[in-house]
């Protein structure tokens, strides 16, 4: 499923199966995300992440219904390198240090989705942006690393699946208030996008979504990855 | 210790056959082995004392000559030993493990792709081309006593050995077993040795 701004739910592929091409196409990392795991109030699906993980070489991170170390360490055994939390962590920042503690930071990552609000202002949300916790993005970052969150993955929700680019003011912001890596996210719609949310936001990776899952904007699905050689040169 | 699961598929994937070894009786049997690890040195060092397989390994490396391969931790466990703990390695590979050194613009851990460089050739290495990459998730280091055991090195803020060889053991740094075809490559390297 992809989506635009958290809503228009559009339907790619089977999961699975478009893993599978990503694992063809040598992407670096792949973040999966069960969107709708903490609204249903479930655990993750399992068995569709062991599918992943038995066809899928590179290193994988997961999120949705993470709500203790006990599934967390499910995960992870299943052969998943990170897992993700935003919704129980906003509600309980402890499960964070929790987590750092038994799986360790390096495996933990604090998502963080960011909607403005009708006077401009940014706040956390949860539950897949239905959620208002009332939280400032730089707040809660910096509560998230000092509770042993190994790396943030920060979304614009108004941004998301827009192919605008990425919210460079809210990156920088984020970047600069913590020390662990910052992957960006929500936004991207051409490869100049991720070369300035790197080297002018200052973000530690960026995350694509719509852009490797559709052809351009509003066409047919079409599961693609820049050359590792574009990308060097968008980097260098 | 660590994600032997995410080894096990690779392994599967290039049709090697594999199992895992936790006791004395497995372990006897093991023609090959790969070592892997996440965590703390002393943890782990504890953890293979307590299991009663010390001895084994020692001679499975030493006398019986089987390759060995460790990975991450696995390869800072067959150093002397390391910053991190108190306890001593293996000591199979004339090398030691030091925490990479705090520098501006570099975070710690390692975390992420990076590429490798060539040492000293070896079987294990076989068939890699310039732009090799692996993915990397660590604090601590491994430095050879000598250029004779370090076959491929890779920089990140300070050069170091990613990969390590004496004899028929070996040690690599990064996960091959999350670095596409570059760590099927050498996993079956591995495999035909």
């Amino acid at each position: 499923m992809k989506t635009v701004r958290f809503g228009k739910f559009r339907y790619v592929g089977d999961p699975a199966n478009t893993c599978r091409i990503f694992n063809e196409l040598e992407v670096d990392e792949l973040v999966f995300l069960d969107i709708l795991a903490s609204r249903e109030k479930r655990e993750p699906n399992y068995s569709l992440l062991r599918d992943i993980s038995s066809e899928c070489f590179m290193p994988l991170s997961y999120g949705g219904g993470i709500t203790s170390v006990e599934i967390a360490e499910k995960v992870l055994k299943i052969g998943f390198e990170k897992v993700i939390v935003n919704t129980a962590a906003l509600r309980n920042p402890a499960l964070i240090a929790d987590l750092g503690k038994k799986i360790g930071r390096q495996s933990l990552i604090v998502a963080i989705d960011v909607r403005k609000g009708w006077l401009g202002q940014e706040r956390c949300r949860g539950l897949s942006g239905r959620w208002n916790s009332g939280l400032q993005p730089v707040t809660w970052a910096q509560k998230a690393q000092s509770e042993g969150a190994g790396e943030i993955l920060l979304t614009s929700v108004d941004r998301e699946g827009t192919w605008q680019g990425f919210d460079l003011e809210l990156v920088t912001k984020v970047v600069d208030a913590v020390s662990i890596p910052v992957i960006a996210h929500g936004g991207a719609g051409a490869i100049e996008d991720v070369s300035e949310v790197i080297k002018t936001a200052g973000a530690s990776a960026a995350a694509l979504g719509s852009m490797v899952v559709f052809q351009k904007k509003d066409m047919g699905v079409l599961v693609n990855f820049p050359e590792t050689e574009q990308l060097r040169k968008a980097l260098a | 210790m660590g994600n032997i699961g995410s080894i096990l598929n690779m392994l599967k994937w290039i049709g090697v056959d594999s199992e895992v070894c936790d006791d004395l009786p497995s372990l006897e049997k093991a023609q090959k082995l790969v070592l892997p690890g996440v965590g703390a040195f002393d943890h782990a060092m504890s953890r293979i004392r307590e299991l009663g397989i010390f001895d084994l390994l020692n001679r499975k490396a030493l006398v019986d000559e089987i390759p060995i391969l460790g990975i991450c931790l696995g390869m800072q466990l067959i150093t002397r030993g390391s910053e991190e703990g108190e306890m001593d390695g293996f000591g199979w590979v004339p090398a030691e493990t030091r925490r990479l050194p705090d520098s501006s613009g570099i975070k710690i851990p390692h975390m992420g792709w990076n590429l490798v460089t060539s040492g000293k050739e070896s079987a294990l290495t076989l068939g890699f081309e310039e732009q090799t990459r692996f993915y990397f998730v660590h604090s601590y280091a491994v430095f050879s006593d000598t250029p004779e055991t370090c076959i491929l090195k890779t920089s990140y803020g300070v050069d170091f050995d990613s990969a390590i060889q004496e004899g028929q053991i070996f040690g690599v740094q990064f996960h091959p077993e999350k670095s596409h075809r570059f760590g099927a490559e050498l996993f079956k390297n591995f495999a035909n040795l």
